[in-house]
């Protein structure tokens, strides 16, 4: 594909002089699944509302399917959006809801029940078109504004934190649902979340944000395994990364930050491991447990061991783990390919 | 253990009719009492020292259905309601759309369409005799720049109850707008930011998603405008009197005339029973037809 379906160039977006976002530039490939992840605050959301056209740029270029539509009104974009808060019209049934667009945009009476019924169907939602969204458990309002969503068959669909509002349970298997929808519809899916499980699971691109400005982008994998400076190893990842001071670790002085995963974190034998460290919690999770370990000059060591370990804090423990697995930062914390 | 359930049962019934006396006290001594005893009252004749009051059933009725100034003031008031309920509405449906938008100095506007429920009615209808007065008053003097002839607006059977309708619908507004103004707020922005994505203009957005969702307020404010209606008489007492000729005379002010000025109490209360029962009719109806037919959230 020569061009990509939605380019972002430099995109600056602020609030009496507050930042909001600054020098975004994003390029979406047509069918991709794009999650932009980020703390609160990070200025993921108002990158969705500068795509979506709610809000409009200060600087930069936003261009949709070749067409420049910086300034353009959000109903001139060609996409759909699903609120976190679902936005669904109290007053109206949930067939009234999904075909309001249709409605607005003066489609046929007999192509609108036919895609209304179409929409139901892939969402599961057949038999409901006559409740009032008040009368619908969370989960069903959530469809509900999917299926407004992909009633108009729009290429481009973005959704602002749509499972926010669910329960853990069902937020796995939305989370299924959104993905094949988005494979089966073959639409291009550009969805904010600050939950990494939701990005990393089902995104093929990923934009780590902070503080307004883009950290990393990238496949899920490359985030995880190539984080390009701390603070994208510090997010991604449960347990996050460890950052152990360069100093601390014989051979690697160069470096003023050494990243290491828990899974590359082995215990050794006492007298032969590389740091020594003291076991401060344990935290049980069925199949392993995550022992967490302090040591002076590094933060968020921890050791994962298979199944359930008891360790009483304070247990002294030496750990060790393989050179090829360490991440190295400079001063800056910025990622270096070499241990310098 | 039948015993006990039934000793439950009888104390959670006398905690329920501890907790409904005040009410039940205040409401009967208040509202039912009274009103009973004016139904009753209105099927006596006027006592007079020669002749005391007695039982004549309906001729009290009879006698209001067959003079013609309680027709002309019922005429008077079925134009007073027709009239300022739906202006006044609009009105403060309009001014409330406008006021929650994002407009400079909104502050400043929502006080100044407030400002005149604050005022009490009489001193609204001294500040409108300011603007009515013949010769003096602001209309006029505004009229005879363009060289047009001097009106007593007050003064005249064709113009004397619309002068009292504007300055009904000129109270009434800013009070309406503040209902509307506060369940503007409750709707939320993001319904307004979904219309957008789906491309419906602002008007469309108006008249599908905001007036269903305000139909709570509006069925509110229209019960009040009609209560106004019959209620509101302070500024007939200011600014005409119910004249000329009873062109403005308002129901209320009738019947406080028939009980106060012709000291006829059982004819006011027979007038007072019948705009209870077509108030409560109205009522009836409103909340049984038109709240099937309204979301509340």
């Amino acid at each position: 594909m020569a061009e990509p379906f939605v380019h972002v160039e430099n995109v600056a977006k602020r609030w009496n002089g507050q930042l909001g976002v600054e020098n975004i530039s994003l390029s979406i490939p047509r069918g991709s699944f794009v999650a932009l992840l980020g703390p609160s605050g990070c200025g993921k959301s108002t990158t969705l509302r500068l795509l979506s056209g709610l809000e409009l740029p200060d600087e930069g270029r936003i261009v949709i399917d070749g067409r420049d539509v910086t300034t353009a009104a959000p109903s001139e974009r060609n996409l759909s959006m699903v609120f976190q808060s679902y936005a669904l019209f109290p007053h109206l049934s949930v067939a009234e809801n999904v075909v309001f667009g249709l409605k607005v945009r003066k489609v046929g009476a007999a192509e609108r029940r036919e895609k209304l019924t179409r929409a139901l169907e892939i969402t599961g939602l057949l038999g409901y078109e006559k409740r009032k969204p008040g009368e619908l458990s969370g989960g069903q309002r959530q469809r509900v504004a999917l299926a407004r969503a992909i009633v108009a068959n729009q290429p481009l669909c973005l959704m602002d934190e749509p499972l926010s509002n669910l329960d853990a349970k069902l937020r796995a298997s939305v989370r299924k649902d959104i993905k094949k929808l988005q494979v089966d519809l073959g639409i291009t899916v550009v969805y904010v979340t600050h939950d990494q499980t939701e990005a990393m699971s089902m995104a093929d691109m990923v934009v780590l944000m902070k503080d307004g400005h883009i950290q990393q982008t990238g496949a899920p994998e490359d985030l995880y395994y190539k984080p390009v400076n701390t603070f994208v190893a510090e997010f991604v990842g449960a347990p996050p990364m460890a950052l152990i001071g360069g100093k601390a670790l014989p051979g690697f002085e160069q470096a003023a930050t050494i990243g290491l995963r828990a899974e590359n974190v082995r215990v050794a034998e006492p007298g032969k491991g590389r740091l020594n460290c003291q076991v401060t919690d344990c935290e049980f999770l069925g199949s392993e447990t995550f022992i967490g370990l302090s040591h002076p000059s590094a933060t968020g060591l921890t050791v994962s061991m298979p199944g359930l370990k008891q360790i009483p804090a304070g247990e002294k423990m030496e750990i060790s783990f393989a050179d090829e697995d360490l991440h190295f930062f400079d001063d800056t914390g910025r990622r270096l390919t070499q241990p310098a | 253990m039948a015993d006990h359930v039934n000793i439950e049962r009888r104390r959670q019934a006398i905690y329920g009719w501890i907790l409904l006396s005040p009410a039940a006290i205040l409401l009967t001594a208040f509202a039912f009492y009274p009103s009973l005893a004016t139904l009753w009252s209105s099927f006596f004749s006027r006592g007079t020292r020669r002749r005391p009051s007695e039982f004549i059933g309906g001729e009290n009725y009879a006698d209001l259905f067959s003079d013609p100034t309680f027709w002309k003031v019922v005429t008077n008031n079925l134009i007073y309601a027709g009239v300022t309920i739906p202006v006044s509405i609009a009105i403060a449906l309009g001014m409330a759309l406008w006021a929650n938008s994002k407009i400079p100095a909104r502050g400043f506007v929502r006080t100044a369409y407030f400002t005149p429920t604050v005022l009490p009615m009489i001193a609204a209808a001294n500040l409108w005799l300011f603007f009515y007065t013949p010769g003096l008053g602001v209309l006029d003097q505004i009229g005879s720049l363009f060289g047009l002839p001097s009106v007593n607006w007050l003064g005249q059977p064709e113009t004397a109850l619309w002068a009292v309708i504007i300055v009904t619908i000129w109270k009434e507004a800013g009070f309406f707008m503040i209902f509307y103004l506060a369940a503007l707020q409750t709707i939320p922005e993001d319904l307004k930011e979904a219309a957008d994505i789906e491309g419906a203009s602002r008007w469309t957005y108006t008249r599908r998603i905001v007036l269903p969702l305000l139909m709570p307020t509006t069925l509110f404010i229209m019960v009040n405008a009609l209560i106004n209606s019959v209620k509101l008489i302070d500024h007939l007492f200011i600014l005409t009197k119910g004249g000329p000729n009873d062109a403005s005379k308002l129901i209320l002010y009738y019947i406080w005339e028939m009980a106060f000025a012709f000291f006829d109490a059982p004819h006011a209360a027979a007038m007072t029973i019948l705009v209870l029962a077509v108030l409560g009719i109205v009522a009836g109806i409103k909340f049984s037809y038109l709240d099937k037919r309204t979301h509340y959230q």
